[in-house]
C-alpha cells in the first residue's frame, strides 16, 4: 500500500514536470475548450453560470436579503476561449509598462485575489491610493473601484493598466507589445476572429471574461443557507445572528447572498496616519453628501484579504468589526463634516459579540473554484512576479499615495 | 429642537411659489367633489404579473394541506430547540410564561403561535441584552400572539421571507423597530399593539404586496413606515402620540430604489407630538414632532379617508430629498414625490404649533393659519380633491384628482402566495452538479475530489447508491480529503444530481 502511494505521487510529480516542460514554451499555449467549473457550455458555445441560488426569488430581482435569495444579474456568456485568454492576460506582466507586474500582482489567487497590503504597490514601487479589492464574485457587481467610478469590468480594467502609479502602461505601448507577440496574435485571432488586429477592447473583454469566472458561492455559510444547519458551529450561528441583527446591522449593507448590497456608503473609517482625507465617491458623483463614501465590499473570502477598508487601515477582522461599535463618527477628522450612513450608530457590542461576528465571517470562505495559475504566459515573463515583489525596497509606509486607482 | 431639520431648507425653495400666485388671489366658488360616489382609483398594481387580488382577510401564507407536528413549549424550555427540530409545516405553540432568547427561523412554513390563557401571554423578554426577538428568513412564516419587550434591536424582523403574517402581538419598549419585514413579498401585519420604539413601530422595508391594518402604534418616533416598497396598503390603524404618524419614504442609498402605489386610508392619525428621540443620524431623527403623515420622495401615494387631528406641525408633509437634510443622495433613486393623491380626509386642529419654516413657506402664498398640508420641493402630476377644506401650502397647482376613492382596491395580497420556484428535476440535477460538485470534480483530471469518470465507473448503474453516499459520505481514498455531506439537499435533488453526474460525458 505504501509502495502504491509513493508511486502514485511519483506519477503525479512526473505529470506535473511534463506539463511544465510542455508549457514552458509559450508558443504551444492553447486555449481551453471547456468552461470553468460551475459554468455550463450552452448550445451557442457560451459559458453560463449555474448555482443553487437560482432556485430562489428576490424582491425586484436585486439579489439582496436573507438566506434563500436569488442573486442579482451577472456577467456570463463568454466563450471558454475568451475566459482562458483572459486568464493568460491576467497573469502576464507584459501588460505593465516595464513587464514587472501583472493584474495578479495585486490580485493574487492565494490572497483572496487581493495582495495582503494596506495599499498596493504599483510599477513605480510606491504605494497607490487604496487597497486592492478582492475579485471574487465581481461578475455580480455593477460598480467598480472603491469610489464606484467604473460601471463595467472592461471600464475598470483601463484604470490600473494606464494609471502611471499602477501598471503604468499606455494604450500604444500595450498594443505594440501584445501585437508583437506571436502567441498572443494567434490566440486573439482564435478568440476574436473578426478583429483585424488586437484592440484594447479585446484585451479588456478577455480580462472581464476571466474575472467573471471567479465565483465563490460554496462556503460553509452557503450550505447553511441551503438548509444544512449542522455545518456551522453554535458560535458561528450565534455570530451570524449578531451579524444580521438590527443592533450590529452588518447585514443591512453586507447583504447576503453576496454580502454586499452594491451601494456606496459613508462610514467614516480613518485614513492611515499621515495621509490626507480620502474624499472617495464625492469626486465620482460630484456630490458633497457622498464625501468619504466608498463601495460596500463583499465579505466573501474576507479572511483571506487583510488588511481591511479602502485604506487597509485595520490589519485584522476584529479591529475592523470593532470600528463599527466604537461610535458613530468617532474616527472622522474634526475638520470634516460627513453625511454618515444611518446604519452607522453605536451598537455597543460586547467583545464576545465582536469575536462571534469574526468567527462567522470565517464561514464565508470558499476558494474551490480558484482558477489554475498558468505555468507560463505568452510573454515568457515570470508569472506572478514574486521576485519583483520581493525586490521592491524603495517603498516605505510613509510614501505619498497619489495613484488614482486601487 | 429637531423640528427645524426636515424643513430646515424650506426657505431655500420658497421661490417655488413666489410670483406664481400674485394674480390668483380672487376666490372662486370652491369645487366640491362628492367622494361617496364617482370613479375609484384602480390601483397601481398590474394584476396580470402575479395573480388577481381578492378580498381583505385572506391569508398571505400558503394554506396547509397537511398539518405538521405541533411542538408545545413550556416555560423553562427553549423555543429555539423546537425551531431546530421543526420541519416545514410544523407549528410551535408557546405557553404563557417568560422566555429569554433570540428565535431565528431559517426554514420555510413554520408558525410561532403564542398561547394566550385568560389574558396571560407568552412573553419574550430580551432583558436589555439580547438583540432581536424573532428573526426569520424562511417563506410562509406566521408569528402570532406574543408579548415582546426589552430587546435591543427589533421585536420581529424578516429578512427576505415571502408570504408572512405577523399579528396579535404586543410589543413594548423594544429597541429600534417593532415589526420589520424587509425584502419580502406578500405579507400581512395586523392587529398588533406597539409602543416605545426609537425608530418605526412598524417598518416595512424594500418589500412588495404588503397589508398593514388594524394596528395601534404609539409613543414611538415613527408609527408606520413604508420604505422603498410597492403595492402597500396601510389602513384602519390607530396611530397616535408618535413623533411622526405614517411615513411613505424612498430612502436613498438602498439597493431597492422605489416606493410607489401606497394607499394610506381610514387610519386615525392623532396627536403625534412626541418629542423626537430617534438615534442621531437616523432618517427619522429629522422628523419634526407633530407630523401626521410624511411623504418623502415616494410616488403614487394615496391618502384617503383618514382622521388626521391634533398633529401640531402639520397633518401631511410632502417633501423631496433635497429638503430633507438628514438623507444622503443616490444618483439611482428619484428624489421627488410624484403622483401624490390626496382624497377626502378629516383634518382638524393640525399645525397649531408649527415650525417657523412652514410659516415662512405659507407666506409665499400669502397664507396664515395652521397648516394641514405642507408640500415642499418638486412634485409632478399630484392631485387633490376638496382642497378648500384644508389649510394648505404648496398644492395650489395640483390638479383635481380624476377619482374620489380607492374602493376598488381591497388588498394587494396575492391570491396565490409567492410560490417556491419550481425547477424541473433534471435541471435541478444539473444545477447542483454544476454549482456544487464541479467545484471539486472534473471529468478526467484530479481536483479536490476524484474525477467524475472514476465515480461513473463505480456507480454507473446505481444512482441511488451515489445519492445515498453523498448524503453521508465515508472516507474512501487516503489521498483525497473527505467530502462534506450534502444532506441539506433533499432526497429528490440528491438523486437528480447523482443521475446527472453519471450521465455527463465531458
Amino acid at each position: 500500500m505504501q509502495m502504491f502511494k509513493c508511486s502514485t505521487r511519483l506519477i503525479v510529480l512526473i505529470v506535473i514536470m511534463l506539463q511544465g516542460q510542455v508549457n514552458a514554451n509559450s508558443s504551444t499555449i492553447s486555449l481551453s475548450k471547456n468552461c470553468p467549473p460551475s459554468f455550463e457550455l450552452s448550445a451557442k458555445g457560451e459559458c453560463k453560470l449555474l448555482n443553487l441560488y437560482q432556485f430562489y426569488s428576490s424582491v425586484q430581482g436585486r439579489g439582496v436579503g436573507g438566506t434563500q435569495t436569488s442573486l442579482p444579474d451577472h456577467r456570463d456568456g463568454f466563450t471558454p476561449s475568451e475566459i482562458d485568454l483572459g486568464r493568460y492576460l491576467f497573469f502576464d506582466p507584459l501588460l505593465s509598462k516595464d513587464g514587472s507586474l501583472s493584474c495578479a500582482s495585486c490580485h493574487q489567487p492565494d490572497k483572496g485575489f487581493s495582495d495582503q497590503r494596506d495599499r498596493s504597490i504599483g510599477v513605480t514601487g510606491e504605494k497607490v491610493a487604496r487597497s486592492a479589492p478582492t475579485l471574487w464574485n465581481v461578475a455580480f457587481l455593477d460598480k467598480f473601484f472603491w469610489d464606484a467610478r467604473a460601471k463595467t469590468l472592461e471600464e475598470q480594467a483601463i484604470g490600473p493598466l494606464f494609471d502611471p502609479k499602477e501598471m503604468g502602461n499606455t494604450p500604444t505601448k500595450l498594443l505594440t507589445d501584445i501585437n508583437r507577440n506571436s502567441t498572443y496574435k494567434k490566440l486573439f485571432k482564435q478568440v476574436f476572429p473578426s478583429s483585424e488586429s488586437i484592440s484594447v477592447a479585446n484585451i479588456t473583454r478577455a480580462l472581464a471574461a476571466f474575472q467573471s469566472s471567479l465565483i465563490s458561492l460554496n462556503s460553509r455559510y452557503d450550505r447553511y443557507a441551503h438548509g444544512a444547519h449542522n455545518v456551522l458551529t453554535e458560535r458561528e450561528i450565534a455570530g451570524m445572528n449578531v451579524f444580521r441583527s438590527f443592533v450590529a446591522r452588518c447585514a443591512e449593507c453586507h447583504q447576503p447572498p453576496l454580502f454586499t448590497n452594491n451601494q456606496v456608503a459613508v462610514i467614516g473609517t480613518p485614513e492611515p496616519e499621515g495621509l490626507p482625507f480620502d474624499v472617495g465617491a464625492e469626486k465620482t458623483f460630484n456630490a458633497k453628501k457622498l464625501r468619504g463614501g466608498f463601495k460596500v465590499p463583499t465579505l466573501r473570502n474576507i479572511t483571506k484579504t487583510a488588511p481591511y477598508m479602502h485604506s487597509g487601515r485595520f490589519d485584522n477582522l476584529f479591529d475592523s468589526v470593532e470600528f463599527y461599535t466604537k461610535g458613530r463618527g468617532h474616527a472622522v477628522p474634526k475638520d470634516e463634516s460627513l453625511q454618515l450612513h444611518w446604519h452607522i450608530w453605536e451598537p455597543d457590542l460586547t467583545k464576545d459579540e465582536i469575536q462571534l461576528i469574526v468567527e462567522f465571517l470565517g464561514t464565508l470562505t470558499d476558494e474551490s473554484l480558484t482558477p489554475q495559475i498558468p505555468l507560463v504566459v505568452p510573454s515568457g515573463l515570470p508569472v506572478i512576479d514574486q521576485e519583483y515583489q520581493s525586490s521592491i525596497t524603495k517603498h516605505n509606509n510613509n510614501s505619498s499615495a497619489t495613484g488614482n486607482g486601487e | 429642537m429637531s423640528s427645524g431639520k426636515i424643513l430646515g431648507a424650506i426657505l431655500v425653495v420658497g421661490a417655488f411659489a413666489g410670483g406664481m400666485y400674485f394674480g390668483s388671489n380672487q376666490q372662486a366658488a370652491p369645487t366640491i367633489t362628492n367622494s361617496t360616489g364617482g370613479a375609484s382609483y384602480s390601483g397601481g398594481y398590474d394584476k396580470s404579473t402575479d395573480s388577481s387580488v381578492k378580498s381583505v382577510g385572506k391569508s398571505a401564507v400558503l394554506e396547509r394541506t397537511t398539518e405538521g407536528v405541533t411542538h408545545v413549549i413550556e416555560p423553562g424550555d427553549l423555543i429555539m430547540d423546537a425551531v431546530k427540530i421543526a420541519n416545514p409545516g410544523d407549528t410551535i405553540q408557546i405557553m404563557p410564561g417568560t422566555y429569554h432568547e433570540t428565535v431565528y427561523i431559517d426554514k420555510d412554513d413554520i408558525r410561532i403561535i403564542g398561547v394566550i390563557d385568560e389574558g396571560k401571554r407568552a412573553t419574550l423578554d430580551g432583558e436589555g441584552q439580547l438583540n432581536d426577538a424573532i428573526l426569520y428568513s424562511g417563506n410562509n412564516i406566521v408569528v402570532e400572539n406574543l408579548l415582546i419587550t426589552k430587546y435591543k434591536g427589533n421585536a420581529i424582523m424578516g429578512q427576505a421571507g415571502n408570504n408572512f403574517e405577523i399579528r396579535n402581538n404586543i410589543i413594548v419598549d423594544t429597541g429600534v423597530y417593532g415589526i420589520f419585514p424587509q425584502l419580502g413579498k406578500n405579507g400581512i401585519v395586523e392587529h398588533n399593539i406597539i409602543s416605545g420604539i426609537e425608530d418605526a413601530a412598524i417598518y416595512v422595508g424594500m418589500s412588495d404586496n404588503i397589508h398593514v391594518a388594524h394596528n395601534e402604534v404609539f409613543d414611538s418616533v415613527a408609527g408606520i413606515e413604508i420604505e422603498n416598497s410597492r403595492h402597500a396598503i396601510v389602513e384602519n390603524n390607530y396611530v397616535h402620540n408618535n413623533t411622526g404618524g405614517i411615513l411613505a419614504f424612498i430612502t436613498p442609498g438602498l439597493p431597492i430604489k422605489t416606493t410607489f402605489d401606497v394607499i394610506i386610508r381610514h387610519n386615525f392619525i392623532v396627536n403625534n407630538n412626541t418629542a423626537n428621540f430617534g438615534a442621531p443620524g437616523s432618517t427619522v431623527a429629522g422628523i419634526p414632532a407633530g407630523t401626521g403623515i410624511l411623504i418623502m420622495a415616494a410616488d403614487e401615494v394615496i391618502v384617503e379617508g383618514n382622521i388626521i387631528t391634533g398633529n401640531k406641525t402639520a397633518g401631511i408633509i410632502i417633501t423631496d430629498h433635497q429638503n430633507a437634510p438628514n438623507t444622503t443622495i443616490d444618483p439611482e433613486s428619484d428624489p421627488a414625490p410624484d403622483k401624490v393623491m390626496i382624497l377626502d380626509n378629516l383634518m382638524a386642529n393640525n399645525g397649531y404649533d408649527t415650525i417657523d419654516e412652514a410659516k415662512a413657506l405659507m407666506l409665499t402664498e400669502f397664507k396664515q393659519g395652521n397648516p394641514d398640508i405642507v408640500r415642499v420641493g418638486t412634485s409632478r402630476d399630484s392631485c387633490i380633491i376638496n382642497r378648500h377644506r384644508y389649510v394648505t401650502v404648496g398644492v395650489k397647482d395640483w390638479q383635481e384628482c380624476s377619482f374620489t376613492n380607492t374602493a376598488s382596491v381591497d388588498s394587494y395580497i396575492l391570491d396565490e402566495p409567492v410560490p417556491a420556484r419550481e425547477i424541473d428535476p433534471s435541471e435541478r440535477g444539473k444545477v447542483v452538479y454544476m454549482g456544487i460538485c464541479a467545484g471539486c470534480h472534473t471529468y478526467t483530471g484530479r481536483m479536490i475530489g476524484p474525477p467524475v469518470q472514476i465515480i461513473q465507473a463505480l456507480y454507473m448503474d446505481n444512482p441511488q447508491g451515489l445519492a445515498d453516499w453523498i448524503a453521508k459520505p465515508t472516507k474512501k481514498r487516503d489521498d483525497y480529503p473527505e467530502m462534506p455531506p450534502q444532506d441539506y439537499l433533499d432526497e429528490e435533488t440528491r438523486l437528480a444530481a447523482a443521475k446527472y453526474l453519471l450521465s455527463v460525458n465531458r
